[in-house]
């Protein structure tokens, strides 16, 4: 495998991710489009591996899903272009890297920060299918900080249980994991503070 | 980290684009990403030597430095001023290590770096606005021991300072707070808004554009999302009430906006102008006039005239 550089643009391709990364977190249930990097190892996606990059490095511990980790080449890429240590212990993750949300473990088990320090807690990005409203699984109503009144984000690829899960993550708040989705080449986000519920098709 | 170390370099002075490293960067990042997540809640962060003295902004500068990219336009005010020495020296140092575009016009600009004033006009949801903190801690003056405030927010223990706001109505008859005064954040977190005066409180809540706020010295990073609730402590029998003025602007007139008192001659001639100085320029070139707009000095009204 070829390890050149993942952004063509390192400093750029960086800033351009993480702020797609802050717009989507900031004002969720919006779309923020996303360079991928395309020579991201499968099945790790485009977009996914590019906010790894922009994101992950030394101090951040990475966890991968079953897909991710039974590949040698992401755990590998991931390891060559952020420096990151990859773990198997969900609760010592800075970042959870799932490329197959549909078996998205419970989110009690990684890392929901203290009451004191309710920033020590994990960032998941969950690779989706996508965002569009006729091919979502999912239909979800939002609101909650960055949302004027409320947001819809249709996403295809979660679990249909995918509102109670977040509601018993929201309830933790100020402790609790934060959801970052990285579609095909956009991203949105789903913070702690996100009230969700399904809307009825 | 051989894959990150290139590039960006700002050729004009040899610095990495925007003065930081990629990796303090990416630290910095990732505290802001969490402040958005939990707002209002003060995330540590490795804050770095900046070049320049603390007092100066150096965590709002690390939080401009973080997100700035080469397509944005920024505005850096103090105390509402684009041309503070303060303002003026890090509106230059972004220009020299950034190479990005400034502007002193508030609808122009993508991210405002701010000390002491939010801007007149209303933001936009393409804006972001960055505070420079000196203090980030609004339970320090009650309690200096950061374990001890740690625990107070963790608790929602929040019965000193309501203690304290009502000590000033014992005292004075009112909350005399009138800079830094403590808002709650989404029902939650105590939270300061930096010394802006508390006229500006109003603004912080329901605000369309993302509000950063980047504590160097104290190492604090803190957010208020788009859209989220903010509202300024009070009583039920002595309820916030915004700083009003007796006067209005000088040079534009305006009746709406925070007024700074300045000296106008050796004689003590003085006269009230909107501290916001680019809001009050536009409003003149708009045609509004203030009653003392044709003999202020040209020191005062500056190049609008
Ligand atoms: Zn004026």
């Amino acid at each position: 495998m070829a390890l050149a550089r993942a952004f063509t643009d390192p400093v750029h391709g960086a800033q351009q991710t993480f702020r797609a990364v802050m717009n989507a977190l900031a004002r969720p249930g919006t779309l923020q489009p996303v360079d991928g990097l395309a020579e991201a190892p499968a099945p790790l996606s485009p977009v996914a591996g590019a906010i790894a990059v922009a994101l992950a490095d030394y101090e951040t511990p990475l966890w991968l899903d079953a897909p991710l980790a039974a590949a040698p080449n992401v755990a590998a890429w991931l390891a060559f272009h952020t420096g990151a240590r990859i773990i198997t212990a969900p609760p010592q993750a800075a970042f959870a890297l799932v490329a197959d949300p549909a078996a998205l473990p419970d989110l009690a088990g990684f890392a929901l920060g203290s009451d004191i320090y309710p920033d020590r807690s994990t960032t998941l990005i969950l690779q989706v299918a996508d965002f569009a409203a006729n091919t979502a699984t999912s239909r979800l109503r939002l609101t909650g900080p960055g949302i004027k009144g409320h947001a819809t984000l249709a996403v295809a690829g979660l679990p249909a249980d995918i509102a109670e899960r977040l509601a018993a993550n929201q309830a933790l708040f100020p402790r609790g994991v934060d959801l970052i989705l990285a579609g095909p080449s956009a991203v949105a986000a789903l913070p702690r503070t996100t009230r969700v519920t399904l809307v009825e098709t | 980290m051989s894959a990150l170390a290139t590039s960006g370099t700002v050729a004009a002075s040899g610095y990495n684009f925007a003065y930081l490293d990629e990796q303090t960067k990416r630290m910095i990042r990732r505290a802001i990403l969490k402040a958005i997540a939990i707002p209002g809640y003060q995330v540590p962060f490795a804050s770095r030597e900046m070049p320049m003295p603390y007092g100066w902004g150096t965590g709002g500068v690390q939080v401009t430095a973080a997100i700035l990219g080469a397509s944005d336009r920024l505005k850096v005010i103090d105390q509402g001023a684009d041309d503070t020495t303060n303002a003026v020296s890090i509106r230059k140092f972004f220009e020299k290590t950034s190479g990005v575009a400034t502007t002193t016009h508030t609808a122009e600009a993508t991210i405002i770096q701010t000390r002491h004033r939010i801007p007149e006009k209303n933001l936009t949801a393409d804006q972001v606005l960055v505070y420079q903190v000196p203090i980030p801690e609004p339970l320090r003056f009650l309690e200096p021991r950061e374990t001890e405030t740690r625990v107070m927010h963790a608790l929602e223990d929040y019965g000193l300072m309501h203690v304290k706001l009502y000590e000033d109505i014992a005292t004075h008859g009112h909350i005399a707070t009138t800079y830094a005064y403590p808002v709650k954040v989404e029902d939650r977190y105590v939270m300061d808004p930096s010394p802006t005066p508390k006229f500006d409180n109003p603004k912080m809540n329901d605000c369309a554009a993302l509000q950063l706020f980047g504590a160097g010295r104290e190492k604090r990073i803190y957010a208020l999302p788009p859209h989220t609730k903010v509202v300024s402590l009070d009583f039920d029998d002595h309820p916030f009430e915004p700083t009003k003025f007796d006067h209005a602007c000088a040079l534009c007139g305006a009746t709406h906006t925070y007024l700074d008192e300045v000296i106008t001659d050796d004689a003590g001639g003085r006269m009230f102008v909107c501290s916001d100085t680019d809001h009050c320029e536009e409003r003149r070139a708009e045609g509004h006039r203030g009653a003392l707009l044709g003999e202020a000095p040209a020191a005062i009204a500056g190049a609008a005239e």
